[in-house]
């Protein structure tokens, strides 16, 4: 079942680095929402606060109408799915054991069958792949391993860290295109952090423009477009667009 | 130089189950340790000394060989051992750090009642009446040296002393009655001292090597190379009167001990030294032949069982004469494979907890490994002569002196291993709800495991050569017949102990790399057993332990 989420006036600094200042985001149950901006915006630290990898300073986050800091970390973290941008598989155990990890971690009555069918939803059959290790996989299908294990326990809740950063164009399309057709059948809350607008207008219903750990616009892909609220938006806006102009030649 | 084979492997299972047994409670039937410095002539007293308590039926541990003057007295005065030989001259000078008046020191016998009585006052330590011979410093050099100097005495070799090389023994050079002393006294000032080991300085000064060394006025080399031993005209050195050194508890505890040592006093002169002397160093004979042989002449003890072949045989093939001790050899690679297992056991349960603590608490990781590396710098014979006071003689230092040398390899590779361990995986772990305790064993072990087993692989080897050096304080093993051969000028001998050892140094590191193997993570094992059906596929997924 998708979980809402939330974070409301949240400010956390890293020594004397501020890296949010007083961000309030709402996703609602079942939307995809994206977080974009450059490196130090503060989105992948929006991001960690949902799954209490960071404990921000001031101001409450919550998943599912539930403050986080009010269940153990350990428990939270198994209901929510998490992507990152090197995949981070276990390099020692294989697919199928990897795709495994949070069933078994949550007890499920059979991991091995719930790692199948991940693994079935993002096409990599567990027959073909399920015995091999990490290493034995292309880049582009290490990441669709590591969104299988992001869903193989059903969560209400993933959250992706630039997930498709690291990979060649056609790769990167075709996992954008897999990862859209999932969520909507899964009909699971997304929270995406990217640094590129399209992506963000690809796989997002919204999107949360940050910059230098403030929210500078929260809305539709065509709001943003029609009215941005601020010249940093307009600027993102036209630099997108004109990266796509260059390819029309 | 042959021993007990029973009682070696005995000690070698009995040590390691009674470690600290030193400090129980004597039992009044025990059997005597008899212990000896590292040098020819004390081996040969302590071995006379042995077969003549054996032969009033008292049964003797012999513990030869052991370091110095330092590390042997240490022993005596901590009741590790209960008897060696020793010295008047060393009693007074590098012991009690005592001066006398000339006129007493012209006296061996006021020297012999004035050292005595301090040794029972202050270390409740008794020289039995000596032996009858003395074995003074003897400063020689070659006949060649001699005449091209005009050296005849001590104050020729001072006057020359800044064109000439010494080769001193390690002892002499530290020792107030030695270097330090005839610096002072004579104004010797060598242009380059050479440490030396006893057995090699002989055939360092007839090579040229170096003009001048310490011998001892009995040894059997002495003659051997036909030198020229200068006059001590200032006379320097005290009276050098040979003795067994005995606690005070074994004269209270065993008295026919005692009794059986002081049939000893006054019967051997210097003539019989350097002859029994001549027979181990020179003619390489085996110590305890020629323990016998004298011992008997004397009429100490009964004729006895013909020698052996082993004991018999000069100088035959070294094939052969490693055939020969083929039991003794297993045994003390038994042993020495026992205190290598044992400290490295004992450091990996140390040394690997520890750097993973120290990967928790980044902060004190490289101070706290920092100063393990710099037990490393201690030189062995160092950190054993330490451990002497604290832990007595025998495994137990030895094991400790071992682990300490175990610990930096192992809690390095640990600490590295776990902190370096993929740090993609690991945090990606973390994210999916895996708790610490399960991200060590899952995660961080497994892929730290090949730089933790290259740990503790280094450690492996360092402690099998390292452990050669324990049987300076009597813990046995393969460093025996090296020191044995050092001290005896026996080549043979160093090589039957040297070469089993390097064997094992080779062996451990291939079954280790063998373990490193096994332990590799999975993902980078060979592919041997990995064509699998899906139901071992399945099982595998499960098969991760509940934490």
């Amino acid at each position: 079942m998708p979980l809402s989420l939330a974070a409301r006036n949240v400010s956390h600094r890293f020594g004397n680095v501020v890296a949010l200042d007083d961000v309030s985001v709402d996703v609602p149950a079942g939307r995809a929402v994206a977080l974009v901006g450059e490196s130090g915006s503060g989105k992948t630290t929006l991001l960690r606060c949902f799954n209490r990898l960071v404990e921000p300073l001031r101001g409450e986050v919550s998943v599912g109408d539930r403050n986080v800091r009010t269940q153990p970390a350990v428990l939270l973290r198994r209901g929510i799915g998490y992507v990152q941008q090197h995949g981070g598989l276990l390099p020692h155990w294989r697919v199928l054991r990897n795709v495994a990890l949070v069933p078994i971690l949550r007890e499920m009555p059979d991991p091995t069958d719930a790692a199948r069918q991940a693994l079935e939803l993002v096409g990599l059959p567990a027959s073909d792949f399920g015995n091999r290790f990490p290493h034995e996989l292309s880049g582009g299908q290490r990441q669709r391993v590591a969104l299988a294990r992001s869903i193989a326990a059903q969560p209400g809740v993933i959250l992706l860290d630039e997930p498709f950063g690291a990979l060649d164009a056609i790769s990167r399309a075709d996992l954008q295109e897999s990862f859209d057709a999932m969520r909507h059948d899964l009909a699971v809350t997304t929270l995406l952090v990217t640094h590129d607008l399209a992506e963000a207008g690809r796989l997002a219903d919204e999107v949360v423009v940050m910059r230098a750990g403030r929210v500078e616009q929260h809305g539709t892909m065509r709001t943003l477009i029609s009215a941005p609220a601020t010249e940093y938006v307009a600027r993102l806006i036209e630099r997108a667009r004109a990266g796509l102009e260059a390819l029309r030649l | 130089m042959r021993r007990n084979i029973r009682a070696l492997s005995f000690m070698s299972l009995v040590t390691v189950a009674a470690v600290g047994a030193q400090s129980v409670p004597q039992r009044e039937n025990r059997s005597v340790v008899v212990a000896s410095k590292p040098f020819g002539e004390s081996y040969l007293l302590c071995e006379m000394f042995a077969q003549v308590l054996e032969s009033r039926g008292l049964s003797v541990e012999r513990r030869p060989g052991l370091g110095a003057t330092e590390i042997a007295f240490g022993a005596l005065r901590t009741g590790a051992i209960d008897v060696y030989p020793e010295y008047t001259g060393t009693g007074l000078i590098a012991i009690l750090h005592d001066s006398l008046s000339d006129s007493v020191l012209a006296d061996p016998r006021a020297v012999f009642a004035h050292v005595a009585k301090r040794f029972a006052d202050e270390y409740r330590v008794l020289w039995l009446p000596p032996l009858g011979f003395q074995n003074t410093y003897a400063i020689a050099v070659t006949q060649a040296t001699a005449g091209k100097y005009h050296l005849h005495t001590l104050s020729d070799l001072a006057r020359e002393s800044p064109h000439l090389t010494a080769g001193f023994t390690a002892d002499f050079i530290g020792r107030s009655d030695g270097l330090v002393g005839l610096s002072r006294v004579y104004g010797l000032h060598p242009r380059a001292v050479r440490p030396l080991a006893p057995a090699v300085k002989y055939q360092a000064l007839a090579s040229g090597a170096v003009d001048v060394i310490d011998g001892y006025s009995t040894d059997g080399l002495l003659a051997r190379y036909d030198l020229v031993t200068l006059v001590d005209d200032r006379h320097f050195f005290p009276p050098y009167e040979a003795a067994a050194l005995v606690t005070e508890k074994l004269e209270t505890q065993m008295p026919a001990a005692v009794s059986a040592l002081t049939l000893l006093s006054g019967r051997l002169d210097e003539n019989t030294m350097r002859r029994l002397n001549r027979r181990v160093e020179v003619d390489g004979e085996d110590v305890r032949v020629v323990a016998r042989d004298e011992l008997t002449t004397l009429g100490l003890i009964g004729g006895g069982r013909a020698a052996s072949a082993v004991e018999r045989q000069g100088h035959s093939g070294f094939g052969r004469y490693l055939w020969d001790r083929r039991l003794d050899l297993a045994a003390m690679t038994l042993r020495h494979l026992l205190l290598v297992g044992l400290a490295l056991l004992a450091a990996v349960f140390v040394a690997v907890p520890l750097g993973l603590f120290l990967e928790r608490t980044r902060r004190l990781a490289e101070p706290i490994i920092g100063s393990l590396g710099v037990l490393q710098t201690i030189p062995s014979i160092a950190l054993l002569a330490f451990m002497i006071p604290l832990l007595g003689v025998g495994v137990t230092p030895a094991l400790v002196a071992l682990w300490l040398y175990a610990l930096y390899p192992i809690a390095r590779g640990t600490y590295t291993g776990v902190r370096d361990a993929d740090p993609d995986a690991v945090g990606a772990a973390e994210a999916l709800g895996t708790t610490p305790v399960q991200r060590l064993l899952w995660v961080r072990l497994p892929l730290a495991a090949p730089v933790i087993m290259a740990g503790i692989r280094t450690a492996a080897v360092i402690t099998v050569g390292a452990a050669t050096l324990a049987a300076f304080i009597g813990a046995g093993g393969l460093g025996e017949p090296i020191v044995a051969g050092l001290a005896l000028a026996d080549t043979r001998m160093i090589l039957s102990g040297a070469l089993p050892a390097a064997a094992l140094a080779l062996a451990v590191d291939g079954v280790l790399a063998l373990v490193e193997r096994m332990v590799a993570p999975a993902h980078r094992r060979e592919r041997i057993w990995q064509r699998r059906g899906s139901q071992a596929l399945a099982d595998d997924a499960l098969r991760t332990p509940a934490v």
